[in-house]
Order: structure tokens, then sequence, then C-alpha cells
């Protein structure tokens, strides 16, 4: 293989890495704040797409500028799902964590029922979009627009999600709360706002990388499924809980897959993910950068 | 289930203000076994207060039900004239009632300053955060050499500083403390004494639990003693050491 065509299948998967990074930042922040697996994630990412769609339908401006909107619904569909589910299966009395697996499960289904119902099971696209279809040459590379512009959202929101948790008082107590959450009373936090703002957050970040996946993929109920699969790979493969993780993890599984497609079939891409998956469990249950 | 209401508490001090602190009748459970038994204290403002008793009788328990980090089955409690036996956890300490817990419940991973900046959580002004930092590092100065130190990693006596330094931070009316000097080698253990008569004479009204009856009582204005539960006895710091039943059980005198 000639090195332009290498560098080139390295640029897509790195940005395809920084979108799976993104789609699971989320996932690892709700889970390292109350130690909760989030079901629904990928039907958070579905959501945000139904949403940036819906949002065009209506206003027929560019996803680019809807996609602000998007997370900020999202925002709001996390918070609620906390304040409306989360918080009730976590005050179950014997055997919590089977509870709360079964109700984020539950929160899945529920939300793709109503997606089908509304949205009916056809695939759907957005079309004329500013960056949809387009490329960029970068030094002779050639990189489609929609990616190029979703690594460098994803970059900016690791970024600004690093500030928020290293400067902010909101960070602090989101690093506090999960600690020990019985403790943060004693500063006068009410740890269930905090619950309830981190789930925000989480969904915010995968509603911004939903909406830039609106672009160019098709939207149908059930597409946020294989996306949610890479997600809990990069958060397993990361560490649970870590943000950086999940940075250099969505970046590992973008190259390998993109590699991999270049050796293998496409169709067995995946496999090869799940391989080194496997791999690190046996190696680093931990996850490569998770606490041991 | 006993439940006589607000008279029921002895006052062994009847002052003629209203106390900062009124607990009434407390009763705490847990799963149906019961620590505390209808227990009444008043706590004035300016004082030091301790509770003292064996293990097992409920000090901790006390404490924990006045700052809402465990329910009380029975009983009232007023604080600065509001009833909070109700609120959450976290509104109690709004309304200026700090508690450092047995086990002090620091953030481990988070650093000292971390920790400290996260007891004024609830201000946002730059001086309402400053100012008790201040006094902070001048009651504990070697908290101000191991800022960016884990709080997990500090000695035992260190962490008790931090927990008291965290809960100034939340700029209290009422300090309850459990049991400061609990695993601290004796020089720091008169260190946290003397910063705990500082800090109420900066104008925090202190209630103390303490197994060192002896030391608590050379601070205290007043003393509770309590026993499975139940309060056993009650007077001015004097009355209390010259009691002969804690010279004998408490002093080993
Ligand atoms: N979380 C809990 N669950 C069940 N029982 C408890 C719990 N905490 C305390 N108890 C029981 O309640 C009683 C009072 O305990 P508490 O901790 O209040 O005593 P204490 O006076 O603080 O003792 P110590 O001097 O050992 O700290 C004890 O019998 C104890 O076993
Ligand atoms: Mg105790």
């Amino acid at each position: 293989m000639q090195i332009e065509s290498l560098l080139q299948v390295f640029a897509s998967g790195l940005l395809m890495g920084l979108l799976y990074a993104l789609i699971a930042v989320g996932l690892s922040l709700i889970f390292g704040l109350m130690n909760v697996v989030n079901f629904a994630h990928g039907e958070f990412l579905m959501v945000a797409m139904y949403a940036v769609y819906s949002l065009w339908v209506v206003t027929l401006l560019d996803p680019v500028l809807l996609a602000p909107v998007a997370t900020a619904f999202l925002f709001g569909v996390g918070a609620f799902a906390y304040m409306g589910v989360v918080r009730f299966a976590m005050r179950a009395k014997s055997n919590v964590s089977m509870v709360q697996i079964f109700a984020t499960f539950g929160l899945a289904i529920f939300i793709q029922g109503v997606a089908q119902y509304f949205f009916t099971p056809d695939y759907r696209s957005i079309t004329d979009t500013w960056l949809g279809g387009k490329t960029i040459s970068i030094g002779g590379l050639f990189l489609p627009a929609p990616q190029l512009i979703g690594g460098l959202i994803s970059i900016v929101l690791f970024i600004g999600l690093y500030l928020l948790m290293s400067r902010t008082d909101f960070g602090k107590a989101l690093e506090a709360t999960r600690e020990d959450q019985g403790a943060v009373a004693l500063v006068g936090i009410n740890r269930n706002k905090v619950f309830a703002l981190g789930w925000g957050l989480g969904a915010a970040l995968v509603g911004a990388a939903g909406a830039v996946l609106a672009i160019f993929y098709y939207i149908y109920p059930q597409v946020g499924g294989p996306f949610a699969l890479i997600a809990y790979v990069v958060v397993a493969l990361g560490g649970f809980g870590s943000i950086f993780g999940a940075l250099a993890a969505g970046i590992i599984v973008g190259l390998v897959e993109a590699f991999t497609a270049v050796l293998i079939p496409p169709s067995m891409k995946t496999i090869a993910v799940y391989s080194l998956y496997l791999a690190v469990v046996f190696i680093r249950p931990n996850g490569l950068f998770g606490r041991l | 289930m006993r439940h006589e209401g607000i008279n029921s508490g002895m006052s062994p001090n009847a002052s003629t203000a209203t106390p900062l602190l009124a607990v009434r009748g407390l009763t705490t459970a847990y799963r149906g076994l019961i620590a505390v038994s209808d227990v009444s204290i008043d706590v004035d403002q300016g004082e030091i207060v301790v509770v003292a008793g064996a293990n097992g009788a409920g000090k901790s328990t006390l404490l924990k039900s006045v700052a809402g980090l465990e329910r009380a089955r029975s009983g009232a409690i007023t604080f600065f004239g509001e009833r909070i036996e109700a609120m959450p956890g976290h509104v109690i300490t709004e309304r200026g009632l700090a508690y450092v817990p047995e086990n002090r419940r620091l953030f481990p991973g988070l650093s000292v300053s971390d920790n400290l900046r996260l007891g004024s959580y609830l201000y946002r002004k730059r001086a309402d955060r400053e100012a008790p930092l201040e006094r902070v590092f001048s009651l504990f100065p070697r908290l101000k050499e191991r800022l960016q130190q884990r709080a997990g990693t500090l000695s035992g006596g260190e962490q008790q500083m931090l927990a008291i330094g965290r809960a100034l931070m939340t700029r209290p009316r009422l300090l309850m403390l459990d049991e400061p000097s609990q695993g601290i080698m004796p020089k720091l253990v008169d260190e946290i004494f003397a910063a705990v008569q500082s800090i109420r004479d900066t104008g925090v009204t202190i209630l103390l639990v303490e197994q060192r009856l002896a030391e608590s009582l050379e601070i205290a204005n007043r003393a509770y003693v309590l026993q499975t539960g139940r309060l056993i006895l009650s007077g001015t710091a004097a009355e209390v050491r010259d009691n002969p039943d804690v010279r004998k059980a408490y002093l080993g005198i």
C-alpha cells in the first residue's frame, strides 16, 4: 500500500474515532459518576438524530446550525431520564444494579417504540446540507467534510469537558459525588441535582455526536444499537469512568476499524474491534487507562 | 413508641434566650433497633457542649440524626428557629449546621485544596470563600503546606484538620465534631482541642462528641452523658466532672 493511501486510511480512522469517543464519553461519565451503565445510550444518539431531522424538516436550517439545539434538547432528555426513571431504580432495596440495568434497558425499548410510532421504521436522511457529500483536501488527503467537522467538534468538546471537570465548581462537585455520594451533603451539595446534571451532560455529549452523525448517516429507530455497542467497547477499553480513556480508546477503535477494513472484508471490520476488546479484557480487565 | 413531645426535654441550664439547637425527644433506630431513645439536648449560642458516653451509647447516631444523614423516628430538632428534622442533609448544611463525622468522609482522591474549595461550594462571592480559607490556614498551617496532596494520603491527624477545615469553609453557625481525637497521636490531640477552642472564640458554637472526657470538659461549658441510647446525666462541665459516677466510669478516678 502506498504511503498516501495509508495516511488516508489513518485520517479517516482518526476522524471516525474522534466521533466514537464523543459518543462514548457520556456513557463513561455517567458510569463513573454513579456506577450505572446506561443501556439507553444508543437511544439517546438516535433521539438526537431524529431531533436534528425533525428540526431540519420544519425549519430547513442546516444541521450544523441545529446541532446546538439538539445538544441542549438531549441535555434535557438525560436529566429527565435520571429524574424520571433512574432515580427510582436506585431506591431499590435489593439488587440495585439489576434493577437499574432493567430500568435503563426498559427506557431504551420505550424510546425506540416512541420513535417507531412517530417516525415509522423507514430510513431517513437529511439531504442538501452544507457539508454532506463534500470532501476537503488537506495536504493531498481527501477528508469527508462532515467527519472532519465532527472530529473538530469532538476535540473542542473534549477540551471543554476537561476544563469543566478541572476548573469549575460543578466539575469538582461531579468528582466529589463520584468519590463519596453520601458525603457531598456535608458541603451543601444536593447529590440528586449533581446526578441529574451529570446525566444531562452525558446525554448532551452524545447529542452533539448524533447531530453530526445525522448529516452523513441514515436515521432509523434502531440506528443507536451498533454505535452503542462500539461505545461500550470504547468505555471498557478506555477504563470505566475515564474521560481521557474514552478519547484514547475511541481513537484506537476508529483506527483499528479503518485499517482492518482495508485488510479484511468490510463486513467483518467489527470483528477486529471486538477481538481487540477481548484481548484487553484478558490482559488489563480495567481497560487501558482504568484505575486498577 | 415513646414520644412525649416538646416538654420532655431536660434542660439543665435553662437559659433565657432560645437555644441555637434544641433536640426534643429524639428517637432514632436502625432497622427497628433503637440507638437513641427520647434524647433532648440544648446547645446555646457561643457554647461548647460535650456529649460523652461509652462505645455504642448512641453519640454518633445523635449527631447523624441532627445532620439529616439518619432519619429520626420521632422527636423534634430545631436549629436557629427552624424545624430541621425532615430536611435533607445538604439543606441543613446550607442553614449553617456543619458536621464532621466520625470517619471524616473526606474526598480522598481530591487534593487538599479541592476538598477545601468544595467546602465553600455554597458561596459564589470571592470574599465569602477567601475569608474562611485564611482562617482555616491560621488554625492549621500544615494544611497550607499540603494543598496539592491528595486528601487520602494525609496522616490521620491531618485528615482530621482537613475535615474540620472543610466544615469551616461552609461558614457554619454550629459545628458538630464526632470524636476529633480518635486515632490521633497525643501531640496533635492538643492541637485539635486548642483549635476547637479558638473556633468557638470566633463565634462558632460547638457540639463535641468525645471519648476523652477529661480534656473535653476542660474546654466545655456543658456536657451530656449518654448510656445505651438514653441521656443519664447533664450539667455544667464542672458538675459533670464532679459527678461520682462519671469520675468512676469515665475519668478513672
Ligand atoms: N448503620 C448502622 N446500622 C445498624 N446499627 C447501627 C448503625 N450505626 C450504629 N448502629 C448501632 O447503634 C448503636 C449506637 O451506635 P453509635 O455509633 O451511635 O454509638 P457511639 O456512641 O457513637 O459509639 P462509638 O463511641 O463507638 O463511636 C450501636 O449499638 C450500634 O451498633
Ligand atoms: Mg461514634
